[in-house]
Order: C-alpha cells, then structure tokens, then sequence
C-alpha cells in the first residue's frame, strides 16, 4: 500500500494551487455579490487542463483520471468551491458522453467541452424530487425521425452556462423507461428557467431548464432506448460523487487553514488562544477529519482508475466528507468567535459553500441508503 | 534563435519563512520541513525563454546547481515547458559562493554547446547579491543586460530589450549572444498545464558532476571562493528600557547626554 502521492501528481497541485490563487482569488467577491459563474475563466482553465482532465486525448483532452481530478477540484475548492462545483458537473457531462455516447457524439460535443467553449451539464432533478429517480414526469415521445421532450428539471447546475444538456426523459414505464437525451441549448423548445439564488456556492450556476415540445434529432439519444437510468447511476455515482466530496474536500483544506491562522493569531488571556486547550482540541477534530476525507476521497477516485467497482466507497466520501466540511466549518466559526460570522472572514463563506454540497449530487441520506445495503450485504440470508 | 539557457536556482518557498531559522552553531539556514521553489524572479527569465520558443521554436535548456534533492524543483520547469534540465551537483561545488558559481555555470554552459541567450532572474531570494549574472557574462565574455523589465522580439536574431534604471527605463537593440536578467515587470509566468506535466515526464533531467566539468578544485567550492563569511547573526530587534528621573529640566539634560553619549547627534 502506496499512500504517497506521485510527482505527477503533487505538480498538478501545485500548478492548479497557483492558478487558483491568483486567477480565481480576485474573482471571489463579484461571484459572492452577483451569484454569477465567471464565464471568462473557462478557456484558462482549459489551457491549464481542468475543463478537460477526464476527457480522452483523441477528443482534445488531458486524459487524466479521476485521483488526479480529485486533486485538482480540491485545489479549486480550497480558495472557491463555487469553480470545483461547476467543473465537476462539467465533467460528468463529458463522462456521460464517454461512457455511452457513439463514436460521432463523442466527436461532435466532447471537444468543445474540453477546450472550454463551452459547460455541460446533466439534468436529472425535477421539482418533484431528485433522489427518487424512478418519479421522474419528463417525457420523450419518438415522432418520425425527432425525440419530443416535455419536463422541467430543476436545481440544475451549469443550467445558464451550458450549450449541451445531457437530460433524463421518460420513454415508457419501469426502471427500464427511462433514456438519456443530449440536448442543445438551441434546439427548438429548449428553455432555460429561473435561475436560483443559493446562499452557497454562489459562484457555481444553477437554475432551471424547460423542455417545452422540445425537439431533438432522433440520434441524439445517449446510450440505448430504455437505457436512462444506467447513464443517470453511473454518472451520478461515478463521477458526480466524486466531484462533489472532492469540491468540500477543497472546503475542509480551507476551514483547516483559516481555524489554524486564526487561533495562531488571535492572542487571548496574554497568548495565541491555539494554546487553549479547548480550542486545541478543536483544531485536532477538524485535522482528524480532513485526514479521513482526503484518505476516502483518494480511495474512492483510486479504485475508479483501477476500473473497481466503487459505488459504496464513493458514496461514503460523498456524504462523510460534505458532512464533515459543515461540521468542521461550524467549528472554525466557533474558534473565529464573532469575527466568524462576519462576511470579512472566509469562515463563514466555507460553511455555506459546504451546506450546499450536502444535498447536491444524492443526497446525503441517499448516500446512506447506499451504504447500509453495503453493510448489510454480508449478512443478507439468499 | 536556436537554444536559450535559463540559470534557475531553488529557493526556500518564501510561503514557509516566517518558520526559517539559523542554526546557532553551523550558521546554515535549518531547511528541515520548508518547501524549494524555484526563485521567484528565475519564473519570469523562464517565462521570457519559452515566449522565445513559442515564436520561434528555440530549444529551452534548464541549469541549475543545487543538490540531488532539487530534482523535482527542476522537473516543475520542465512542466513550465522547458526542453531539458541539466542539474549541477557535486559535495565539490558546496560552499561555493557567488564567482565560484559563476565559474560552474559557465563551465556547464560552455559543455552545452553554442547558444543565443542565457536569462537569469536578476536576483535570488535567498542570497540577493544579485552577482552570479554579471559574473557568469563576465566569463563567458559576453554582453549583459540588468534589470529587464520588457523583451521583445524584433527579428529572428534581435531583440529590443527595456532596462529599468534609476532615473526611468532604457531601451536597448541587442544581439546574441547575450545574458538577461529579468525583473518581475518582464512578463507574467505561464501555469504548468497538464499536458506539459505530463509530456515533462519524458524529457531529460541530467546530472553533471565534477566530472563532467573537470574544474580545478582550487576554483570551485569554499577552496574557490575569495568570499569568506565570518560569521552570520540573526537581527535582534529589543527596547532598552531607560528611566529618567527628576524634574523636568533634569530628565531633559540626562536624555541628551544620553543622546550624546549613544552617538546618535
């Protein structure tokens, strides 16, 4: 067992480390005050290699995989969530059409989406709920040679800032009637909705799409007719809960820095309170957990680049890590006294940032739901 | 132009200073958990050697003297873009001090083969003599440019270069060959991309010893350096706490002979 990091992969945090800090770092307040993604820093983050970290070099990407791409949504995370949420999404697009797309929707829409001229997103979610996949009310009805659409989905990440929408539609009835659809943002009947206003992440776009009579060519169905709820589970689970524990990873890295700054800094009683062994013991809690995260957040993305099966683990970063960056940052605001709560200190963005990871990309009860059918795996009588 | 040298030193990562300290008996920086970079101002004379590259395809050559464990320091230019390293290391060299480094570099420079331009940083972090440039010219009997704080490329062989100067800036036509150092107005250094990360992992880092050079003893190391240091203090910023007493006109008196006293009029 091998728990060191290769030069690989300790340069790739460092380049998207610098990156992020001087190129992102500025961007903060304006993304705080509008609620809106800087749309500018697409294309230098696909000259550096972040739009397209997953996506094969022969559809112009990096062709890394999903360790290195925790790391460097980590690094993201770290100085803005808002961006390792965005781009994580981005790249469940590109996984998507990796994994079920054919060799010309491969070519057509994955690389526009590794070089960053434009965002991807998958519409899963509708007002009626996301975690209950099977509920799902759009529907996709073949007339001659076009898909009809009809459904809203919401809470849709990247919703505004996407050209193409992988959208999950009913095609019959049953867990086999559901397929997935690419959708251009242009085509006749797409519509973008409302766009939320969220208390955290506020950087990363989510909002509303509308599929009114909404007519896609009949090619433009993803993977097979009926076929739709493999894409949605393998997308979500793979690369979605991934991204999602990697960006409050990049939370938790921020909390632990800020907490340790702060309680070095900040004298109390004649000296630094970090000598306080309350506040000590706070520093300890907050150290142990981002050990854990990172330890299953790597393992998670480890076993999807040794092609293990991995659904469990990555259900458990997911929902150990997201809760665990609102816990940590609960403390880091404690440690921070009232400045902690002030919208000067950082604090207070990390704990909204990471209530917003929470419910995104399964939530965490569903992360559960997962996880004890695991653990009650051995003990199943056939 | 063909081939660009660029003189890259590792550095104490400043993020980790305010933990540096000297040991009190060897007088040698505890380096014990603090990170290497490349020197800040090494990033820009780095930066203006690829714009070369990009424009013209010039081959980006890496040297540095530094011990083995600056290999990743030198893999991080690589991953900037750079063709090669050549990494210097040999107990021979340590203790060298600026001219004798300048001597080593040369010596490595002059085993590379013909080039047009050597870019340094105009100064180190952690030295800050800001020598090695003007020497390592010196000896390879070429023409020096400071304080470069634009590069541009007029043609192929031809470069209109802006030297900051004490009263303003300095635009000068120069030809290679010719060794710049660059300020940190000179440009912005590029990201490491993933592709170059990756494609960074095939090309050459070498390492060249005493060796390779075949450098007197006598010119290298602490032997080769006419600078000695005596000895190296760590400033110690305190207040003497005085107490004058009296009445007013009597503390007043004993400050100024105190003044006197101290030299300070």
């Amino acid at each position: 067992m091998d728990f060191k990091l290769s030069e690989r992969e300790e340069l790739l945090r460092k380049s998207t480390r610098e990156f992020a800090e001087s190129e992102i770092t500025p961007r903060i307040e304006a993304m705080e005050e509008t609620g809106e993604f800087p749309l500018d820093l697409l294309k230098p983050m696909a000259k550096l290699g972040i739009t397209g970290i997953i996506a094969p070099p022969e559809y112009g990407g990096v062709g890394l995989g999903y360790l290195a791409r925790t790391i460097v949504l980590e690094e993201l995370g770290r100085v803005c969530a808002a961006m390792p949420m965005s781009m994580q999404v981005h790249h469940m697009a590109i996984a998507a059409l990796n994994d079920f797309g054919t060799e010309e929707q491969k070519k057509k829409y994955i690389p526009p989406l590794a070089a960053g001229e434009t965002m991807g997103c998958v519409a899963v979610t509708e007002p009626s709920g996301g975690s209950d996949v099977l509920g799902m009310q759009a529907t996709a009805v073949l007339k001659d040679d076009k898909w009809i659409i009809n459904g809203r989905k919401c809470f849709i990440t990247n919703s505004h800032t996407s050209n193409f929408w992988v959208v999950i539609a009913r095609t019959g009835e049953g867990p086999k009637g559901l397929s997935a659809f690419l959708v251009e943002k242009d085509a006749p009947g797409a519509k973008q909705g409302r766009k939320e206003h969220k208390f955290g992440l506020r950087g990363s776009n989510t909002g509303e799409l509308v599929l009114d009579n909404c007519e896609v060519p009949k090619e433009n169905i993803l993977g097979q007719e009926g076929g739709g709820l493999g894409v949605a589970l393998k997308t979500v689970s793979e690369s979605g809960r991934t991204g999602m524990a990697a960006t409050a990873l990049g939370i938790l890295q921020s909390i632990y820095e800020e907490a340790g700054k702060f309680a070095s800094e900040r004298v109390l009683y004649g000296k630094p309170i970090a000598a306080l062994q309350a506040i000590s013991f706070y520093m300890a809690e907050i150290y142990t957990e981002l050990d854990i995260c990172r330890l299953l957040c790597y393992r998670a993305s480890w076993m999807k680049d040794q092609n293990l099966r991995f659904d469990a683990e990555s259900a458990m970063a997911k929902s150990y890590t997201c809760d665990a960056a609102a816990r940590c940052a609960k403390k880091a605001i404690e440690i921070h006294g009232a400045y902690g709560i002030m919208k000067e200190y950082k604090v207070q963005r990390l704990l909204r940032d990471a209530m917003v990871t929470i419910s995104a990309g399964g939530t965490g009860e569903i992360g559960k739901v997962v996880l004890g059918r695991a653990a009650l795996a051995p003990f199943q009588k056939k | 132009m063909d081939r660009v040298i660029v003189c890259v030193k590792p550095v104490p990562d400043p993020k980790d200073w305010d933990r540096l300290r000297l040991d009190p008996v060897t007088k040698t920086l505890v380096r014990e958990g603090i990170g290497s970079v490349i020197n800040p101002l090494d990033k820009h004379a780095l930066e203006a050697a690829l714009e070369i590259k990009d424009a013209q395809g010039a081959e980006v050559v890496i040297l540095s003297m530094a011990p083995p464990a600056a290999q990743p320091v030198l893999r991080e230019a690589l991953a900037l873009g750079a063709d090669r390293a050549v990494l210097l290391s040999d107990p021979a060299f340590a203790g060298s001090d600026t001219l004798a480094t300048s001597r080593i570099l040369a010596a490595a420079i002059r085993r590379l083969g013909p080039f047009d331009l050597i870019c340094c940083g105009n100064y180190t972090l952690d030295g800050s003599t800001a020598q090695v440039p003007s020497q390592l010219a010196e000896l390879l009997r070429i023409p020096n440019i400071m304080h470069v704080s634009k590069m541009e490329l007029k043609e192929e062989k031809e470069l209109i270069v802006t030297q900051k100067i004490e009263q303003g800036y300095m635009r000068l036509e120069a030809e290679p060959p010719l060794l710049l150092s660059f300020t940190k107005e000179a440009n912005k250094p590029r990201f490491s991309s993933f592709l170059e990360i990756l494609a960074a992992e095939k090309r050459e880092l070498a390492i060249w010893t005493n060796g390779d050079l075949n450098l007197k003893e006598s010119l290298i190391g602490l032997t080769g350096s006419p600078t000695q240091m005596a000895d190296l203090l760590v400033r110690q910023k305190g207040r003497q706490g005085l107490r004058l007493e009296g009445d007013p006109e009597e503390i007043a008196r004993l400050l100024v002979d105190k003044i006197h006293q101290m030299g300070l009029i």
